[in-house]
């Protein structure tokens, strides 16, 4: 495995693989099955895999019939459109009836990119945890998003899987092990807990190791799965360090963060301190530049870590 | 389906009178819910359930079996009145149509409710889930069809020409949708809405096999599920031209019947005149 893969190259990977194993999956895509990674899927099993079109609410409706006569369908279009454009078709012919969908969703978040606002999706967490019954995953790197397809198979029900456009380094190695809703403690510590997804993960990791220079131990944690949260994870780790810092590569209202605020509030409440996009729309700009202009960065969360730890 | 006798016939009859009762207590009962909608069904309902569709009611999850997609998920009342009669559940179990917690949804929950194969309510969504189906029991080889109901307003969705091309372009020859034009939406007439016409052009356009009935007459109905059947290559619609309100006088051709309940009164006239 290379150093540095996108989650979507992963997931194309991962289609082809278990595309082999298992028969009643079946792939569909909205004319973008060259950036989605869908199309080695489509060239190997053709007659599995629909091309719908520039049409996503009909690409959602679709894999929702699929999957009520049996099938695996993995709907695959950028996170934009599939959560936003088609979110009622996602409610109320998906999760309402708790089908078998997986909506694969890649281009997510302010690392898409050059194309600008329209295009990258900074709400969709907040859309899709809000429905009922969808289950909600954002893979930190390509051994986990190879991970999280494997466990979308056997797991039966709503998945949204939220995937990147642009590569992202390792932070697993080969002997890593994905549990749907465990989260995965890094890094121990004790003066603080960063609870972290995506891209933010290796951030973060970035950001214990500076932190040490400062006295500071953290402790990483890499929430993968957004819904259902590992609350006994976070409380325990939280009872802990009494702090907590959340990244996540999604405006800072409805995200991870809420989701973690929801738990701690209830069961043990802390300061909290979150790094995300600032409830603004991004703009166009290479994805580095972005990350640091929105302030989704190491150096952004050691600063919101000393925020924390100033309030416990 | 090709022979239907006079004695037949009549007891599809019969059927389709009681349901129009049920649909009526139903939504009396209920003080809420969509009769006229359902009442210009009945005939279209009765005659994929009693005559056309492969089913089995002690098996409502038999793995091959046609399917059904009530796209225009509001009228569930003659979609209730139809299991109801076939036997999916007990037709005491209507009366708590829309009541808390009860089986019986406002629109069809398939997780609840026995013979339901699709959840439904949100206009314009169940073309697509029809396609679904109808790829997936082709990839299946079941020899199974796919049936759905359409709204004639409910077409005015953008959903629904998404999927009119994507059932076309996948040749879903063992799809049949039924669209109720029977005229009226919420607001009145549907010309006066936003007119789906010229709608046989449009969809054969869409390259669909297009035929346009009588919606109330059991042998055009049957007729016409014939035709599309030997239609290869192509998925079917079938214009079906009905009465809103139909079989209830003071409900008939009256928009202001599609979402509203009848009083006590009321409901006893409805009922004499489906005796």
């Amino acid at each position: 495995m290379t150093k540095e893969m996108a989650t979507r190259e992963a997931y194309g990977n991962a289609l082809v693989q278990l595309g082999e194993k298992n028969e009643d999956i079946v792939v569909l895509d909205a004319d973008l099955s060259k950036s989605t990674k869908t199309a080695g899927f489509g060239e190997k099993f053709p007659n599995r895999f629909f091309n719908i079109g520039i049409a996503e609410a009909d690409l959602v409706g679709t894999a929702a019939g699929l999957a009520a006569a049996g099938k695996i369908p993995f709907a695959s279009t950028f996170a934009i459109f599939a959560t936003g454009r088609a979110y009622d078709q996602v409610r109320n012919s998906v999760c309402y009836p708790r089908l078998n969908v997986k909506l694969a969703a890649t281009h997510a978040g302010i690392t898409v990119g050059e194309d600008g606002a329209t295009h990258q999706a900074l709400e969709d967490i907040a859309l899709m945890r809000a429905i009922p019954n969808m289950t909600v995953v954002v893979p930190a790197d390509g051994i986990e998003a190879q991970q999280v397809i494997e466990a979308a198979v056997e797991y039966d029900g709503p998945m949204y899987i939220r995937l990147g456009r642009s590569k992202v380094p390792m932070v697993n190695d080969e002997s890593y092990k994905f549990e749907l809703g465990k989260g995965v403690v890094l890094k121990e510590g004790s003066d603080v807990t960063i609870v972290a997804a995506g891209v933010m993960v290796n951030e973060a990791i970035k950001a214990a190791e500076a932190l040490k220079a400062d006295g500071i131990d953290a402790e990483v944690i890499n929430i993968h799965t957004v819904k259902p949260l590992d609350k006994e994870l976070l409380i325990s780790s939280v009872a802990k360090t009494k702090a907590v810092v959340t990244a996540e590569e999604h405006n800072i209202m409805g995200g991870l963060g809420s989701a973690v605020c929801e738990v701690l509030s209830q069961n043990q409440p802390v300061p909290v301190e979150m790094v995300g996009v600032n409830d603004t729309f991004g703009e166009s700009g290479t994805p580095q530049a972005l990350l640091e202009k929105y302030g989704l960065t190491a150096e952004a969360i050691a600063e919101k870590v000393h925020k924390a730890v100033k309030r416990k | 389906m090709n022979n239907l006798n006079n004695e037949r016939k009549n007891q599809l009859e019969n059927t389709a009178k009681a349901v129009r009762r049920h649909i009526v207590n139903m939504v009396t009962d209920a003080k809420s819910g969509h009769p006229g909608g359902s009442l210009s069904a009945v005939e279209v309902m009765t005659a994929l359930y009693f005559e056309v569709m492969d089913v089995d009611v002690k098996q409502p999850q038999k793995e091959i079996r046609d399917r059904f997609v009530l796209s225009k998920g509001h009228a569930t009342p003659v979609l209730y009145g139809v299991l109801a009669e076939k036997g999916y559940f007990p037709k005491e179990e209507l009366t708590s149509f829309r009541k808390v917690n009860t089986l019986l949804q406002g629109h069809p929950d398939m997780k609840e409710i026995p013979g339901v194969d699709m959840s439904s309510g949100s206009l314009g969504q169940g073309l697509s889930v029809a396609n679904g189906m109808a790829l997936a029991q082709k990839l299946n080889n079941t020899g199974k069809k796919v049936y759905t109901l359409l709204g004639d307003g409910e077409i005015q969705e953008g959903q629904i020409w998404e999927a009119a091309m994507t059932a076309a372009h996948y040749k879903l020859d063992n799809l049949v949708a039924f669209l109720d034009f029977n005229g009226l939406q919420i607001d009145g007439d549907i010309d006066n809405v936003m007119s789906p016409t010229p709608l046989k052009e449009k969809w054969e356009a869409f390259n669909w096999h297009v035929q346009e009935i009588d919606g109330h007459c059991f042998e055009e109905i049957f007729a016409a599920i014939e035709k599309a059947n030997e239609t290869k290559g192509k998925p079917s619609i079938i214009i079906a031209k009905t009465v809103k309100g139909k079989g209830v006088s003071f409900m008939e051709n009256n928009a202001g019947w599609h979402g509203s309940a009848p009083s006590e009164e009321q409901r006893q006239q409805a009922l004499k005149e489906l005796e």
